[in-house]
């Protein structure tokens, strides 16, 4: 009915206002593939839940069209449009027990009673709670409601679920037990899921690709990997994962290469990314594991500094240093055998690549 | 726990002075309990000098029944070995007796309050007490026998002895029966009157009704109020609040009085409907002094007890749960009573009982728009107490409103379960 290679969702032109007055989301345009795991990532208030209620249908679009499976779904009630759902605060029903929670979708559904009571086992089977069929929501830990909320948007097999922060209430162990948990429910099932979050970790662990959202503009839309390794602007390099920032003016651009004069001094060899040309401002971006303390000579960059404070972390030991008048620089030293032993106040030297310093916009 | 006493198992946790812990613990605790019963202390004082005890006190009066044994000590003690069963008066002793009790109440002048008292129970005893007492006076030599039966040929009666035997007993559950439109035999068997002469029980009956419609009626206009000042934003709700209150902050008579002004046959709503032709001026509507005006006054003076204890509940009802519903395909409808309307059973719950519970015992609305058909059994009280004097009977009365009301509030607790009403 569907081909399979058209993708499940497509948000085209989509912008929302609440007051007519300031844009939420700006020009969205994304395609969500079928059996994709696809993050939404971005700090609070950046669109990403509001992209979300729209395709749930509880936010209309202001503008745009959004399409499930090839057909617009702007005017679709949201009982209509049949994907599953899972809430910040699970938004079990209380009144009813877990069983009759999972029945829920699959009596507003009219089936059999034999197929309800087979499917509700079998959900409850798939996220290993058994034998709580007959306890009420507020009976279970937090883990156990966030399974069933799990498990009850995925009962009526839905092609299409979507998470919104769904992990937020949960202390760290638990949040990461969960997230192997429902990527592994995603890979077994292969439904396609759109999920909300403001944990970049969280995201990078899950997720097919990502999403990046800041000021109702989707920054980036990458893998995983790329995301963190090959980010395109200021702010994605900066909200994934640690980054050091120096900000300079350009004065060489030459194929692979640029040359950036760094405000607090130092001339340092990097690779235009998002840049403008010769005179332009610029940002560095560079990863605090990329840093290699006392590099070879024929390094591209090299540069004197001094330790300002180390911070010992077991696998690595996270050192601050002042170098190229910033000193809030981060090298992460990794706890290897021979690694590097610095002492607080003493001269260092440190190097990089030139394609792991990407500049970008200013 | 299993280091507690009472397992018997397991020996006491002792502190480190080797004291029981328990002992230890309560002694700390000990201050900290003294300054709550300070705190609570006053105003615990107050309501048992000036509410508890005159309430005690005035329901004690539905079984009270000290009159006939105090003014009529001699004949009481008399009468004790008179058998009521044969049918024949009482020796020449009781009446020496009787005669002396009323030369004293006569001096005393209780007598006629004694008369009134078994008026309740045998009428004619007070006509009957009142004739006897001018006369006694001239009653100075026996026999006392035939000189009270040519004062008052009552006293020929063996049923006026039977009464007064009955009733010297200290207490009585004369009141009660009253009460409940039954009343006790000269034989002193008990049997309800006849259904004409019924009052009370219809009466009992008609508040309870009247108080569950006006119930019902505060539901139905009070949840879709609550449900909009649960959903709209907080700026608004606030001032929609203020709204639902402002009839807290006018007198209730005001109210009362104000809804004559708009109901009454040349009220505002009965010349605007004749105004503009929808009425003739001959079919004017009765709504008031009769039971659509008690219906619609008190559903508007009772409504915030409604809204305030839903509003509260929905408050806390995310509208996720709502969403959730949908998002798993249920219709707005299906989801707002599968999901949404069980979650408010407990604002429910809260505001019915409370309405049902002022309604069943209110007075000043229903004696100013009631008329006949509309008052409650609250007025009834209040003519017994204030106008015919009978205090036993409206204590006996208000006990059993005050029963009727304890086992509302049972049945609902076994029902609904006062854990789960939710008042705010």
């Amino acid at each position: 009915m569907t081909d399979s290679n058209e993708p499940i969702v497509r948000f085209i032109d989509v912008q929302k206002s609440y007051d007519g007055e300031i844009l939420v989301v700006k020009n969205l345009n994304l395609d969500i593939a079928r059996g994709e795991f696809l993050t939404m990532l971005g700090p609070s208030g950046s669109g990403k839940t509001t992209c979300l209620m729209m395709l749930a249908g509880f936010e209309p679009a202001t503008h745009g069209e959004i399409t499930l499976n090839g057909k617009p779904i702007n005017n679709v009630p949201p009982y209509k449009r049949g994907i599953g759902m899972v809430f910040q605060n699970y938004a079990l029903f209380p009144h009813m027990t877990v069983a009759e929670n999972l029945a829920f979708p699959l009596e507003v559904r009219r089936m059999g009673k034999a197929e309800i009571e087979s499917r509700v086992t079998r959900a409850l089977e798939m996220v290993r709670l058994p034998e709580m069929a007959g306890r009420r929501p507020g009976q279970l830990s937090g883990g156990q409601q966030q399974r069933v909320a799990v498990a009850r948007a995925l009962v009526f097999d839905p092609d299409l679920v979507l998470m919104d922060e769904p992990l937020g209430a949960l202390d760290k162990n638990l949040r990461e037990e969960m997230q192997y948990e429902i990527k592994h429910i995603h890979e077994s099932l292969g439904v396609s899921v759109v999920y909300v979050t403001h944990d970049q970790s969280e995201a990078l662990t899950m997720s097919n690709r990502i999403a990046v959202f800041n000021d109702g503009v989707v920054q980036q839309l990458s893998t995983p990997d790329d995301l963190y390794e090959r980010p395109e602007n200021a702010f994605v390099a900066q909200f994934i994962g640690e980054n050091n920032r120096l900000m300079g003016t350009i004065t060489e651009v030459n194929g692979e290469t640029c040359t950036v004069d760094v405000d607090g001094g130092g001339i340092v060899k990097a690779l235009p990314v998002n840049v403008g040309g010769v005179g332009e401002r610029t940002t560095l971006s560079l990863r605090p594991e990329r840093v290699t303390v006392d590099p070879p000579e024929n390094s591209p960059n090299v540069f004197e500094g001094t330790v300002e404070e180390l911070i010992y972390l077991g696998d690595h030991i996270r050192t601050r240093v002042n170098v190229c008048g910033h000193d809030d620089f981060i090298v992460k030293i990794p706890n290897a055998a021979g690694h590097a032993s610095l002492a607080e106040k003493a001269p260092v030297r440190v190097g990089w690549e030139k394609d792991d310093c990407r500049a970008l916009d200013a | 726990m299993a280091n507690e006493t009472d397992t018997g198992r397991y020996e006491p946790l002792r502190s480190a002075s080797g004291e029981p812990l328990k002992v230890s613990l309560r002694r700390s605790l000990r201050r900290q309990k003294l300054q709550a019963l300070g705190l609570v202390a006053p105003l615990f004082l107050f309501v048992l000098v000036t509410f508890l005890a005159p309430i005690g006190g005035m329901l004690f009066r539905s079984v009270e029944n000290q009159i006939v044994g105090d003014t009529l000590p001699r004949t009481v003690a008399a009468l004790g070995e008179w058998n009521p069963n044969v049918q024949e008066l009482p020796d020449e002793e009781v009446f020496a007796a009787m005669v002396a009790d009323l030369k004293i109440a006569r001096e005393a002048r209780t007598a006629s309050r004694v008369g009134q008292r078994l008026n309740y129970e045998f009428s004619g005893m007070s006509s009957l007490f009142r004739s006897t007492a001018r006369k006694v006076a001239r009653i100075d030599e026996p026999p006392y026998k035939d000189a009270l039966i040519k004062a008052h040929k009552g006293w020929a009666e063996p049923a006026t002895w039977k009464v007064i035997q009955r009733v010297s007993a200290k207490y009585t559950p004369g009141y009660f029966l009253a009460a409940v439109d039954a009343e006790q035999t000269v034989d002193g068997d008990i049997r309800m009157l006849p259904d004409r002469q019924r009052v009370y029980l219809p009466l009992f009956w008609r508040t309870m009704l009247l108080s569950a419609f006006i119930t019902l009626m505060t539901f139905l206009l009070g949840f879709p109020i609550a449900h909009l000042l649960a959903t709209v934003p907080t700026r608004i709700s606030n001032l929609l609040i203020i709204m639902v209150l402002l009839p807290f902050w006018t007198s209730l008579l005001v109210r009362t009085t104000s809804w004559i002004a708009l109901l009454q046959k040349e009220g505002v709503i009965n010349d605007l409907l004749v105004g503009i032709g929808i009425l003739s001026d001959e079919s004017r509507l009765t709504m008031i002094h009769n039971a659509t005006g008690t219906i619609v006054a008190m559903t508007h003076i009772l409504l915030p007890f409604m809204v305030l204890p839903l509003y509260s509940v929905m408050k806390t009802i995310s509208p996720n749960y709502v969403r959730a519903a949908k998002s798993l395909g249920a219709t707005p409808a299906y989801a707002f009573f599968k999901v949404y309307f069980p979650q408010t059973v407990p604002g429910i719950g809260a505001g019915a009982i409370l309405v049902f519970i002022l309604s069943i015992g209110y007075y000043i609305t229903p004696e100013l728009v009631g008329g006949t058909s509309g008052t409650f059994i609250s007025n009834r009280i209040a003519y017994n107490i204030s106008s015919s004097l009978n205090w036993g009977l409206a204590a006996a009365l208000g006990a059993i409103l005050l029963g009727i009301v304890i086992v509302l509030y049972w049945l609902y607790d076994k029902i609904v379960g006062i854990d789960n009403m939710k008042m705010g």
